[in-house]
């Protein structure tokens, strides 16, 4: 393949234009700016220009800043595992799973651990859905069964056993201090140990998940913001077909 | 002020339904109490501090009674009488129960004179303690007076409380009013308050009486540098409302977010233990001069906010009639709304009016809570800044009481160090540029505001007479608020709620009771 270099454009191919904001702990000053402009050619930047300095409480300056960004980078070299699944929207969905699964389908869903967010969860299983997509909780062909938040690993494995569930759905919004790494690996363990993880399809979702995150745990998929629920369900349903070498 | 022409008739029937349906809520609260009510009463007597493993003395102490079974004539009696046995200060008589030094609940050796006289005293100065921080404050308030309406309301969230002070300065000098100091993810759900200062939280910072006083003493600090009062806000809600409430009042707290309903609906709390605590919270409240702010923005961001509009305004009313029947008064009854139409619907703002208009004028008194857009918020921040800046709009224009602040982040993170500033700019620039545009504006009598509140209020009447015949318990556990159903027996905390034997005593409610609202 040959090399397809790459860097951030402005107005001009190669330009290398980047916008930052940021804040330093220090005062006000000519100082501080120079300070910005020293650090910023560490990272790399070059024609640095502080187009906005303020004081934003003693001894912290916050920032706006345009610079150029010295590193290119060969786009040919770089791999990503994006869900490669054919979008199909909600009737061609359910025509799929009645003409070729030919049973409903059962889907889990909660947010575990001590995150309280139903944000993530109900924007892909309410009824309602999110961005005029409908939740799956409104999918004819799906029995969906949304847990809300703060389940713990044990109720969710349960839940989905009693339902027979094709696919269990997480949902982790809070990050801080790696919460989300926790709760998603305590799920894992939890249903290796049980000897149960091959049954399920087990989706990983939130604000800060993506695919290859996701994959690295153990989860067949991640999606991250934006996802509306028919991508989630065309993925569901292309997958039990695989598997059913359909 | 901007104002729709509303049927004052109509007005008066939903205050009358709203009041109705609340009477049958209250004659069960009457009837019964909770461990959290008795941890409060212990609290607000002194009793403070945590033993060797780390459990508050006031959990230890309720716990002994109610595995004897000797709960249900109140910890009061049972406190009072070894106050009399030890003849020592209240903590360090929790501290001798606590160690095994006093027989708890055994009121044998003294007269029930002698009892109630102690229990008297304990009230008094339990009282004494709430009268004082409304006086504190509004000595403080005299001093620094506070800004215009609608008051710019910040969060901090770090985790730690030091941090969250460097944060809550920042705010300050961008010009917050508040400072809301958001609590650790989950703590809604513990059957305690942890102790002490906090340096390492999840999702936010524990609410503790340490960390109440650190953070409220900075700001009086910061106050007095500005010339403005900067209140300070913390939650009433979960499992232990009341005893919030009261460490709230010990360390002169401003408002607390405390909502009738909330728990039950979005925490999953048992309904009875939250009916029972939420009373007892607002009654210390209203005497300690605690704003509240309810929750009932909480409904729009699970079920349509256009469809699900009426669940609010309902929800108001019962939020209010039931403040009342705790003696708050209008000017401390923070009604919550939001501002969370899909921005896709055409003339979503009008709608934003109508709704923001509508609890204007049903609540004229009352510093209304107006919560900025969270389900449509993108993680383009810079889209999301432009939401939050028609939100400014509306709140301004329709005259809100305490306006959150929207942060352009809010779909990604808990806000840094300059998005809070991002976010005042945007607040200071609007709030100023159309400082009076309310008072110029006149909604036409048929136009799409006044018929889409006239539609609101309307689904309001005929859901409230619903709620009415049916009782609001069985309400909630139909679903009818937010799609989410609850039944009366499920949820967290039930475990924790008694029915009071004859001879229940506890003296601060029945003065907090027979004293009703103070006039200054």
């Amino acid at each position: 393949m040959s090399e397809e270099m790459i860097k951030p454009y402005g107005d001009t191919l190669h330009d290398g234009v980047v916008q930052l904001s940021f804040t330093l702990p220090v005062e006000n000053g000519a100082r501080a700016k120079k300070a910005v402009e020293i650090y910023l050619s560490k990272l790399n930047f070059e024609n640095i220009s502080v187009a906005h300095a303020y004081k934003i409480a003693d001894n912290f300056t916050y920032f706006v800043v345009y610079a150029r960004a010295i590193p290119t980078l060969d786009y040919s070299m770089v791999k990503a595992a994006e869900v490669k699944i054919k979008k199909m929207d909600f009737y061609e969905i359910n025509e799929l799973i009645k003409r070729k699964i030919n049973r409903r389908l059962s889907v889990v869903g909660a947010t575990i651990g001590s995150d309280a967010h139903t944000v993530g969860i109900d924007a892909i299983m309410n009824m309602k859905g999110y961005n005029r997509d409908y939740g799956l909780e409104r999918y004819p062909e799906i029995d969906a069964y949304n847990m809300g938040a703060q389940v713990t690993c044990e109720e969710l494995l349960q839940k989905a056993l009693e339902v027979e569930a094709d696919a269990i759905l997480v949902s982790q919004t809070v990050t801080q201090k790696d919460s989300h790494i926790r709760n998603f690996t305590e799920l894992i363990e939890l249903l290796e140990a049980e000897n149960v993880r091959d049954r399920f399809l087990l989706v990983a979702g939130g604000p800060r998940i993506s695919n290859d995150f996701s994959v690295e745990l153990g989860y067949d998929v991640g999606f991250g913001p934006g996802t509306v629920p028919s991508e989630v369900a065309s993925f569901l349903v292309t997958k039990i077909l695989e598997r059913k070498g359909a | 002020m901007a104002k729709i022409p509303l049927d004052t008739n109509q007005v008066d029937r939903l205050k009358q339904l709203a009041k109705e349906i609340t009477d049958q809520i209250q004659r069960f609260i009457c009837k019964h109490s909770s461990v959290s009510v008795e941890r409060t009463v212990l609290r607000l007597y002194g009793v403070d501090g945590v033993d060797s493993e780390g459990t508050p003395i006031p959990n230890r102490l309720v716990e002994i009674l109610w595995e004897k079974d000797n709960l249900k004539s109140g910890v009061s009696p049972c406190f009072a009488g070894a106050m009399l046995e030890s003849d020592r200060d209240p903590q360090t008589t929790a501290e001798l129960i606590e160690r095994g030094k006093i027989e708890f609940g055994d009121l044998r050796k003294f007269s029930q004179g002698d009892i109630l006289e102690k229990e008297k005293e304990l009230s008094e100065n339990a009282v004494a303690i709430l009268d004082s921080t409304r006086k504190k404050k509004q000595e403080k308030i005299k001093k620094c007076p506070l800004p215009r309406q609608p008051w710019r309301y910040l969060i901090v969230a770090t985790g730690n409380v030091y941090e969250d002070l460097t944060q809550a300065k920042s705010a300050v000098l961008a010009g917050a009013d508040i400072i809301a100091v958001i609590r650790s993810t989950a703590q809604s759900l513990l059957d305690y308050i942890p102790y002490g200062p906090t340096t390492e939280g999840f999702g936010g910072t524990f609410a503790t009486q340490a960390n109440f006083k650190i953070m409220r003493e900075a700001l009086d600090e910061i106050s007095e540098k500005e010339g403005r009062y900067v209140r300070l806000v913390n939650y009433s809600s979960g499992l232990c409302m009341a005893e919030i409430a009261a460490c709230a009042a010990f360390e002169d707290l401003d408002i607390l977010l405390n909502d009738s309903m909330y728990g039950i609906l979005f925490r999953d709390i048992n309904m009875k233990r939250t009916f029972i605590d939420q009373y007892f919270s607002r009654l210390i409240c209203s005497r300690a001069k605690i704003i509240i702010n309810t929750g009932e923005d909480n409904y729009l961001t699970t079920s349509d906010a256009i469809e699900n509009a009426y669940t609010v305004t309902a929800s108001q009313l019962i939020n209010e009639a039931m403040a009342k029947k705790a003696f708050l008064t209008d000017d401390l009854i923070g009604l919550g709304h939001a501002f969370e139409i899909d921005p896709q619907v055409e003339n979503a703002f009008l709608y934003e009016l109508a709704h923001a208009q509508l609890a204007r004028q049903l609540f004229p008194k009352a510093p209304l809570k107006y919560m900025p857009p969270t389900k449509y918020k993108s993680t383009d921040i810079f889209y999301s800044h432009c939401l939050d800046t028609m939100f400014n709009l509306a709140s301004v224009a329709t005259g809100q009481g305490i306006h959150l602040t929207g942060i352009l982040t809010e779909a990604i993170h808990t806000p840094l160090m300059q998005e809070r500033y991002q976010a005042l700019c945007s607040v200071n620039y609007v709030f100023n540029v159309a400082r009076d545009l309310g008072k110029e504006i006149e909604f036409k009598k048929d136009g799409f505001v006044a018929k889409r509140a006239q539609r609101v209020l309307d689904e309001v009447e005929n859901f409230l007479k619903e709620l009415k015949k049916i009782g609001l318990m069985e309400a909630i556990s139909e679903g009818k608020f937010a799609n989410i159903s609850r039944p009366f027996d499920g949820g967290k905390g039930l475990d924790g709620v008694f029915e009071k034997a004859v001879d229940y005593s506890n003296p601060i409610i029945e003065q907090l009771e027979s004293e009703g609202v103070i006039h200054e």
